[in-house]
């Protein structure tokens, strides 16, 4: 199989001899020797990891890799999972989030997260989006008016919905739902957005519409997204990482992943050899 | 024509579509004899007392004698009772029930705790009136009272609201507490905002079914409320004697003096019945009109 690259578009201002990222950008993350296990499970293995703002950093591998572990650990929604352990430093903005300071719900108020099945609330497409402000304190009915349709219209889904926002949101299609959870996401005015497999449940053209939206967003946004859609990164992202049994076997450019790899490893991955 | 393979040879097709024809009609027959039990036993109990039925009835004084006595104070200790034992049980229960749900870390405690919540709501009710009448009559010698028939009640419908919470609680599934955290919301927020309300509709369903039981409850009151009211219309004393309108049905059908003591049991059924599924209706009536709301 081989991957066609439709960068060619691109401007290509970048210094493709250089692997690491350039620094002209502010880093978002800096993660440093990272290391998680499941109980015994070692999930992460020493991840050195720095991803930039207003980028969209795309995480490939095969499954089992650890993509889902590592974008749940930067909004720390791996400490729902029992038995989870972590050595190393994340830093959010300069700030390590393992800190006992820091409190999980501030980090991610500011980290938004969208998940592989879209998961509305059982409520109105209405309430679903204003379920954010609202625990966040917001109770003025005008500005929770404008916040669902400023965050509705960030989704592309407010032509779709704006004559029925309070009928369930589960009466909408599945690439709906999912562009909603990001609209409920956006409403909270976050720093960044982590998406993990956010199209793999859906149909081709929602998928589409999707990663158009993240196109849009990443103007605003920091975007991390889990893939195991090579050509989806290929697409959408500015860098990418690929990871292997739990480490990162190569990072760098998407252009330079995908056309010129360094690692044997990343040019088998890419090239369908194994995965 | 091709040859049949064995697959297609022993496949039982035929007979599956025939088990399911014969499954689907046999369900329906058991349902249909169900409802017209229920709706027969409705229409003789209804049908007897309701149209004697007048308002004097319904707030006149019992009399011990003479023909004529209404079951006012009965009828009144019944919602009084009702609601206080409500007041009691409905904050403990639900508490319960979601500290189990969402609180209570995975361990043995745990799971005592659960199997003994389970066993308590299967207890026959009359040894929860026992227990109050230990409780109020011979510990704290109040007698036989509103105060005793209500707590016992309580305790009677305790670990029925806990399990219904828990369990409507546990059937949210995950992904509701997920998509709320991910948003920064805390834990009791979570809970408070997004469960709870995913399971109001079964939580609604426990409450209404544990107020219709303290309603209709007889044996419990029977040994911690007694089978007397004070007698007065509106006495809402806590330390009056507790007897309900179910206590009184059995009392006029069995002791009773009165010479009209048939047509009061008829009666009183028929608005125990009328009432309890007017209750039932009731407080299903908000659920309703959110789902309609949201259907919309
Ligand atoms: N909740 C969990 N408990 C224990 N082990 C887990 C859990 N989730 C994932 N793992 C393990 O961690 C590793 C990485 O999983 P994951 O991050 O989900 O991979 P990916 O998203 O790349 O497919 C796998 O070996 C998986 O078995
Ligand atoms: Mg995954």
């Amino acid at each position: 199989m081989n991957i066609t690259i439709e960068k060619e578009k691109k401007t290509f201002s970048k210094d493709e001899t250089v692997n690491m990222p350039k620094k002209e950008k502010k880093a978002v993350y800096e993660t440093k020797q990272l290391n998680l296990w499941y109980g015994d499970n070692h999930a992460l293995k020493n991840i050195d990891l720095d991803i930039y703002e207003n980028e969209v950093t795309a995480i490939i591998g095969p499954s089992g890799c650890g993509k889902s572990t590592y974008i749940k650990t930067l909004n720390r929604m791996i400490e729902l999972v029992p038995g989870v352990r972590t050595s190393g430093e994340i830093s959010y903005r300069g700030r390590n989030i393992f800190d006992s300071d820091y409190r999980v719900e501030e980090l991610r108020t500011k980290v938004g997260m969208v998940f592989q099945k879209p998961n509305p609330f059982p409520k109105s497409i209405y309430e679903n989006v204003a379920y954010g402000p609202k625990i966040h304190g917001i109770r003025d009915k005008k500005i929770l008016d404008q916040i669902v349709e400023k965050s509705l219209r960030g989704a592309a889904i407010w032509d779709e919905v704006k004559d029925r926002l309070h009928t369930n949101a589960y009466g909408l299609s599945g690439g709906q739902q999912q562009r909603l959870c990001i609209a409920r996401c956006l409403a909270i005015e976050p720093d960044v957005i982590l998406m993990d497999e956010p199209t793999s449940a859906l149909d081709p053209i929602s998928t589409l519409k999707v990663e158009e939206l993240v196109q849009e967003l990443k103007k605003n946004f920091s975007i991390i997204i889990v893939t195991h859609n090579m050509q989806q990164a290929a697409r959408i992202s500015d860098k990418t990482a690929f990871f292997l049994n739990g480490e990162v076997v190569e990072y760098s450019d998407t252009n330079k992943i995908f056309s010129n790899p360094s690692d044997k490893r990343t040019e088998d991955y890419i090239t369908g050899r194994f995965g | 024509m091709k040859e049949l393979t064995l697959y297609q040879k022993k496949r039982k097709w035929t007979l599956n579509f025939l088990v399911d024809k014969l499954f689907t009609v046999g369900l329906w027959i058991v349902s249909l004899l169900i409802v017209a039990l229920i709706f027969w036993l409705l229409y003789r109990i209804i049908s007897r007392g309701l149209p004697l039925l007048t308002f004097d009835f319904l707030i006149g004084i019992p009399d011990e004698v003479m023909e004529g006595g209404g079951i006012g104070p009965f009828l009144f200790n019944s919602f009084y009772i009702l609601i206080i034992s409500l007041i009691i049980s409905l904050p403990i229960g639900i508490g319960s029930g979601i500290y189990l749900a969402e609180y209570a870390p995975d361990n043995r405690l745990t799971e005592v705790i659960r199997a003994c919540v389970e066993s308590l709501a299967s207890v026959p009710s009359i040894v929860f009136g026992l227990f109050g009448y230990v409780l109020f009559v011979d510990v704290f010698q109040i007698g036989l009272t509103i105060l005793g028939a209500s707590v016992a009640l309580s305790l009677l419908n305790l670990p029925v609201l806990t399990r219904v919470t828990e369990e409507a609680l546990r059937s949210v599934p995950m992904d509701v507490r997920e998509a709320s955290y991910a948003l920064g919301a805390t834990k009791s927020k979570t809970i408070i905002k997004a469960v709870f309300p995913a399971a109001l509709s079964a939580i609604v369903t426990g409450i209404s079914l544990a107020a219709c039981r303290a309603f209709g409850e007889s044996a419990v009151i029977l040994l911690a409320g007694g089978t007397g009211t004070s007698g007065e219309m509106w006495d809402f004393n806590l330390l009056s004697p507790g007897g309900n309108l179910p206590v009184y049905l059995w009392y006029v059908q069995s002791e009773a003096l009165v010479p009209d003591a048939k047509e009061i049991a008829e009666k009183s059924a028929a608005v125990l019945v009328c009432i309890i599924l007017l209750m039932s209706t009731l407080l299903r009536i908000p659920v309703w009109l959110r789902d309609f709301r949201l259907k919309r």
